[in-house]
């Protein structure tokens, strides 16, 4: 801990222990040690090189060689340096790190779904089928939209099929039209989405209460605008309360509402796009249907949509035959094509439609109060220490400003990196742009009373931190196993791989390059 | 609900701290007319035993228990027991996106692993932390070749994965770049006079799959000469890699992109897998997605970061290199578990193996029909072609459950009734014989007639 005098305040949550050290794999690599065992091959063995010729491999890659103990101490020992919701309140704006049962996990490594081969016979895949088919229902009433795909992988992909499919659309009425419009408080995924698939974008200024100007909207949809983009609840946390207002002024242009779902755990339950005016939306199933982060993946994005737009839907599909069974299909002339190879992630599939059997429609709608609960609890008791950027009501979600500890020289990033010493991940730090300095705080419906006194304790006291003891914010992580990395000279001298010693003989020292 | 911990007392002790009457107080933002005042229309809310009986149910009318001869992009390997154990780790499955170095220097340290494993494998200098799948990450090394290069023309070798080349036409069709297909030759090979001809100096890439999509090895550095005399990237995408075990690496290539799912990662019915993109260093600025980079703390430790994200979308919105965020992180870890489990020697020997069972195969089912570019060095997956029609041979396989090999009519009608088979090192002596028995059946009898 930092030396400074004054107020240091008291980490209720965590008490420091020990953690592990350990090298990179390559390093504790020596000749001859293996962690595998094949079986017997039980036919003749053959040569390489006469199979092969010259696309035959002469060069052994330098990949670690190590003993099944070692592997499981190593990466056992990795897993220790790092913060889990399994381990606490994860409050990280937009990513709705919400717990993620195991009987999703469970499931979904059934020998039937697990060992499940893409390409097996539609009448040996009917299991997978069912599946496909009860989660798009389920997704299908919960946005209150009449089409679904579940192909996309993540919620940018889900964007970019989303749309394609505007496009699609526009070109079916003869113009794909020029432009995307953005609010200044979108992810930086929907700008990027717009660019790939050939849209200028324009940026929509949002007002005073952080939400959209339906007049400056009004005033910049046109002919040439294909689409909003819209987050709502907005990244802020804030429901757009004029939502049929804006779908109204787009739809009377011919344009489309593009909901972008990243915060459908506000809303699930309680309101649906579809009743609202959104015509297109994608759902990241690993935010709103606790299927697991992973450490940034995998994903799953699903696209829904209003019939119109039906026929522009990715291939395959799933499909009711004549006979009374399911089938795949690709009869879909207009459809913007295929987004990935295969059907999706289907192993998120399996797991958010066992999140959602395990919820039921009580436990849904329940799970939606109890996230905007959180928040709002969150925001009563810090409001008075941390400014309040915008004073509109907030939902499942709230944003801050570090705007009050900047006079003491303390940003944002700093109050994130002290949060660490009291035992919690950090909230999400300078986002949304509207936000100077934002602390996006979404606790989502997993924090019990204790875990959110906590973490409002930690904030309260980091805050006086700030008033009587900036440096020991400013220079914190003090409990972590390193300090504040150096970025600037990773970004400017990339080191990105290992680079071993010349010859694969040499005895590493691991205890000197252990830390 | 058993995932909601808070008692309705509690619920209520909150709600009047807030200053709310009532929960729905929170909602009021909401306009009325948009709030849904009824259940939602999906299954009650269910039992964990239930929930499991449910999935149970599902998988048994899957395929259990068959002999599948099945591979074209997604493939049956050997997952070691401990991949499971350690992803399912909490401080691995439920962490999220490493941005927060201090206290995620474990998915960090795993990702560095990672990356440096994928260049040992390509003979690359840089890997990224991963793509969705193989498809989509050979479609971003379209546009990243395009990119690079500032031209537009791009060529494909119609024997990469039929569904890659769908995927690539779709990323493609917004982004003022055309793909053109190249045909293979006799050997089924890309066909190299062809290529030759159809490279300009308009060219911005050649991208062709090895092993392509009938098993069989290119012949990258002549692959190479050719794109790059007219100044062209060479892309190589790589759908089963344990081939690199065995195969000599496309040190040729710019960018290689690799589907890594035969490294321990479950068929899953398609997903989710793990792509990966591979290059030289001086494509850098031009990757997308995730990297992770060395560096140090303030006390001169080494430490992990996220790194050179400025070619990322949240900095850099319609600039960015890709519109990727969420990548396939977990699945990457099982990778990398994989590969350390199997390490240097280990590779080798399970490639071997796999080459040996497909030999195996090859022979044995070819007596009993026409085994195509059959003297073109492959890797686990071959063509037969047959007299019978595939439908009838895998209907008859299916009897004795084996899923026969795939029926590629759909994708190379010029091919007749030729069907794609694989066998990997799971695939037993007993399996390959009994299916060989099967196909030989019909063979024989209309030998006699």
């Amino acid at each position: 801990m930092a030396t400074t005098n004054g107020f240091v305040g008291t980490t209720r949550k965590v008490t420091a222990h020990l953690t592990q050290n350990e090298p990179l794999s390559f390093e504790k690599s020596s000749p001859g040690k293996k962690g595998y065992k094949l079986a017997p091959l039980d036919v003749p063995e053959v040569d390489a090189t006469a199979l092969l010729g010259s696309a035959a491999r002469d060069t052994e890659p330098m990949l670690p060689e190590l003993s099944e103990i070692e592997i499981i101490r190593h990466f056992t020992r990795l897993s220790t340096w790092n913060y889990a919701i399994d381990l606490g309140m994860y409050p990280l704006g937009s990513c709705t790190m919400k717990y993620n049962p195991r009987v999703n996990e469970f499931v979904s490594r059934l020998e039937g779904i697990a060992e499940a081969h893409p390409y097996q016979p539609e009448r040996l895949s009917r299991g997978a089928m069912v599946i496909i088919k009860l989660l798009k229902d389920c997704l299908i009433e919960i946005t209150g939209m009449d089409a679904i795909a579940l192909h996309p992988a993540a919620g940018a992909h889900g964007e970019f099929t989303g749309i394609l499919m505007t496009r699609a659309y526009h070109q079916s009425k003869g113009n794909p039209r020029k432009t995307i419009i953005i609010p200044d408080s979108a992810h930086g995924t929907n700008p990027a989405t717009a660019a790939s698939c050939g849209y200028q974008v324009v940026n929509l200024k949002s007002n005073a209460q952080g939400g959209v100007d339906v007049a400056a909207l009004a005033q910049m949809v046109n002919e040439d605008t294909a689409a909003l983009m819209l987050t709502n609840p907005s990244t802020i946390g804030v429901f757009e309360g004029e939502i049929h207002k804006i779908a109204d002024v787009l739809h009377d242009k011919g344009a489309l509402l593009y909901m972008d779902g990243a915060n459908m755990n506000a809303l699930v339950g309680k309101t649906r796009p579809g009743d609202f005016g959104v015509d297109v939306m994608h759902l990241n199933l690993h935010k709103t249907f606790s299927t697991p982060h992973g450490g940034g993946g995998p994903g799953c994005g699903p696209v829904a949509c209003k019939q119109f737009l039906e026929p522009f839907l990715p291939i395959p599909f799933v499909t009711l035959g004549d006979d009374g069974l399911l089938h795949w299909s690709s009869d879909r002339p207009q459809t913007v094509g295929r987004v990935r190879m295969f059907y999706g992630n289907f192993g998120m599939f399996v797991r958010a439609l066992a999140y959602i059997l395990a919820n039921g429609p009580d436990g849904l709608r329940q799970t939606t109060e109890d996230a905007v609960l959180n928040a709002n609890y969150i925001r009563k008791k810090l409001e008075d220490v941390y400014e309040l950027p915008y004073s509109t009501p907030s939902m499942h979600e709230v944003v801050f400003s570090d705007k009050r500890q900047t006079k003491n020289g303390v940003k944002t990033g700093d109050i994130a990196k002290r949060l660490i010493d009291y035992g919690f991940h950090p909230y999400t730090t300078s986002f949304p742009l509207i936000v100077p300095g934002a602390l996006m705080i979404e606790p989502t419906e997993s924090e019990s009373r204790e875990e959110l006194d906590l973490f409002v304790d930690a904030m309260r006291q980091i805050a006086r931190e700030v008033d009587e003891n900036p440096e020991l914010v400013t220079s914190a992580p003090h409990s972590t196993r390193i300090s504040r990395l150096d970025e600037t000279t990773a970004a400017r001298k990339p080191i990105l791989r290992w680079k071993g010693p010349e010859t694969d003989t040499v005895e590493i020292d691991t205890a000197a390059k252990e830390w | 609900m058993r995932y909601l911990p808070k008692s309705d007392a509690e619920r209520a002790a909150m709600l009047r701290e807030i200053g709310a009457e009532s929960i729905d107080d929170l909602f009021s933002v909401i306009p009325e007319e948009y709030r849904l005042t009824r259940d939602l229309n999906v299954p009650r809310q269910m039992g964990e035993s239930e929930i499991i009986d449910y999935f149970k149910a599902a998988a048994e009318k899957n395929a259990q228990a068959y002999t599948s001869f099945l591979g074209a992009g997604a493939y049956h390997h050997y997952r070691p027991v401990i991949i499971d154990s350690l992803v399912q780790r909490g401080e691995f499955l439920t962490s999220y996106t490493p941005y927060q170095a201090e206290i995620t220097q474990g998915t960090l340290q795993a990702i560095f692993e990672f990356q440096t494993m994928i260049c040992e494998l390509t003979g690359m200098d840089i890997a990224n932390a991963s793509m969705y799948d193989g498809s989509t990450g050979a479609a971003e090394a379209v546009m990243m070749a395009v990119r690079v290069t500032g031209r537009d023309d791009v060529l494909v070798a119609r024997t990469t994965h039929p569904e890659y080349r769908e995927v690539m036409h779709t990323y493609a069709q917004h982004q003022g770049h055309e793909a053109h297909e190249i045909n293979y030759a006799p050997d089924g090979r890309i066909d190299l006079a062809a290529l030759d001809e159809a490279v300009t100096d308009q060219t911005a890439c050649v991208l062709v799959q090895s092993p392509n999509f009938f098993g069989i090895v290119e012949d990258i550095p002549a692959i190479a000469d050719i794109a790059h005399e007219k100044g062209a990237l060479l892309i190589v995408s790589i759908a089963e890699a344990v081939s690199l075990g065995i195969v000599r690496p496309p040190v040729e290539a710019d960018i290689v992109s690799i589907e890594a799912q035969s490294f321990g990662v479950a068929l899953s019915y398609g997903g989710p897998y793990c792509g990966v993109l591979a290059a030289k260093e001086k494509y850098l600025r031009q990757m997308p997605g995730r990297l992770v980079g060395e560096t140090k703390d303030t006390e001169g430790r080494r430490g992990f970061v996220l790194t050179l994200s400025t070619r990322e979308q949240h900095i850099r919105r319609e600039k960015a290199t890709s519109n990727i965020c969420t990548n396939q992180a977990l699945v990457a870890l099982m990778t990398t578990i994989f590969l350390t489990v199997y390490g240097k020697q280990g590779m080798r020997e399970l490639a071997l193996q796999n080459l040996a069972k497909a030999k195996y195969a090859a022979d044995a089912l070819g007596k009993y029909g026409k085994l195509l570019f059959a003297k073109t060095p492959r890797f686990h997956e071959f063509v037969l072609q047959t007299e019978e029609t595939p439908s009838r041979m895998n209907a008859r396989l299916m009897e004795k459950k084996i899923i026969g090999g795939l029926d590629l009519r759909k994708w190379y009608p010029e091919l007749g009734n030729a069907t794609l088979w694989c066998a990997t090192e799971l695939t037993t002596k007993q399996q390959i014989d009994a299916a060989a028995a099967i196909v030989a059946e019909i063979s024989v009898a209309s030998a006699a007639r």
